[in-house]
């Protein structure tokens, strides 16, 4: 009997993918968004938002992940925009292998500036797979509690923004925001957070200009 | 429940070390899990019998070492547990972490085989 040392990541495969996914984006001049979020907190609407705001000087493509159904994929399509449901059936979130059969699609589109790719709502497993974005975002509402962070540390630590939901609800809730802030900061004092509400547009404009801040990898290119 | 995939992609790695190695037959796999990952070594445990039941690979021992989160004094460089994340102090000096030193793996360690 002896040991053999592997000493590897153990998605090492799916970290190959999002590499080559992440070069053919690249190649084709497309910036890629990665959202995350639990159910709920209003990921769907803030794409539909950052839509709104931005189909005038750029080209959107949104791919939508989801356990079943393609209702999330009606509601963006209704912006006049290309949109891909993928079905993940069994699976929680979204796999790099899952957006490497959908890149054929995008990329017969025509030319896209930005792909927002939307995960299966869940705060813990989307976390671990790299797609091949340029960079994650995690959206939480002020209606799920402050306590989000600390409970899924992974999310808030694989995340460039971290977008507080709903805040047009505030004063209905506990949500301490300061709390909140602290404790995402304390896992990844590089998040940048902005506070936004889909039903009064507070923090969309800042949203959305930060995709085009930065150097020219970091950016809208 | 991402563990099943987590799993297979642990098999199909298991797999080719064996092959290459030409290996006989497995008797354990050692993995390392951070504890500020999204990956219940429960779960694991369980996905890991179901994949495994009915193969060769029924009966192998997943060993799964629980990483805890830990970080490194940016001052005196003494290593410490982050129990509240970066907010933690270094026990010694009082100073921060300059970051985390562990509680991030998601990592196959070794197989022991015969």
């Amino acid at each position: 009997m002896h040991d053999v040392l592997i000493n590897t990541k153990i998605l090492v495969k799916n970290n190959e993918i999002a590499n080559q996914n992440r070069k053919l984006l690249k190649d084709k001049g497309i910036f890629a968004i990665n959202l995350m979020s639990s159910p709920g907190s209003g990921k769907t609407s803030i794409v539909e938002k950052t839509i709104d705001f931005l189909k005038d000087r750029i080209k959107i493509a949104v791919i939508v992940g989801d356990i079943q159904t393609d209702l999330d994929a009606q509601r963006i399509a209704r912006h006049g925009i290309p949109v891909r449901q993928i079905n993940t059936g069994r699976s929680c979130h979204l796999d790099a292998h899952m957006i490497q059969h959908t890149l054929p699609w995008l990329f017969e589109q025509g030319k896209t500036d930005l792909v927002i790719i939307e995960n299966v709502g869940n705060m813990a497993c989307p976390a671990e797979y790299d797609l091949g974005e340029d960079f994650k975002a995690a959206v939480m509402s002020v209606t799920e509690g402050d306590d989000k962070p600390l409970k899924y540390p992974a999310l808030f630590r694989a995340s460039r923004y971290l977008l507080i939901n709903k805040v047009d609800l505030l004063a209905y809730t506990d949500f301490n925001m300061e709390k909140a802030r602290h404790s995402a900061w304390a896992i990844n004092p590089e998040l940048k957070i902005i506070e936004t509400s889909c039903a009064d547009e507070t923090g969309i404009a800042e949203w959305v200009d930060s995709i085009f801040k930065g150097d020219h990898e970091n950016r809208v290119r | 429940m991402h563990e099943l995939s987590i799993v297979t992609s642990m098999i199909s790695i298991v797999r080719e070390n064996m092959a290459r190695h030409g290996a006989g037959r497995l008797k354990k796999i050692k993995i390392r899990v951070g504890e500020m990952t999204a990956v219940e070594p429960e779960a694991l445990r369980f996905c890991f019998e179901v994949c495994a039941g009915g193969t060769d690979m029924e009966g192998v021992i997943l060993d799964i070492e629980e990483v805890p989160v830990r970080g490194q004094c940016i001052h005196c460089k003494n290593e410490f547990p982050l129990d509240r994340y970066l907010d933690s102090r270094c026990p010694v000096c009082g100073g921060e972490s300059g970051g985390y030193v562990s509680g991030t793996e998601l990592d196959i360690v070794s197989m022991e085989v015969e």
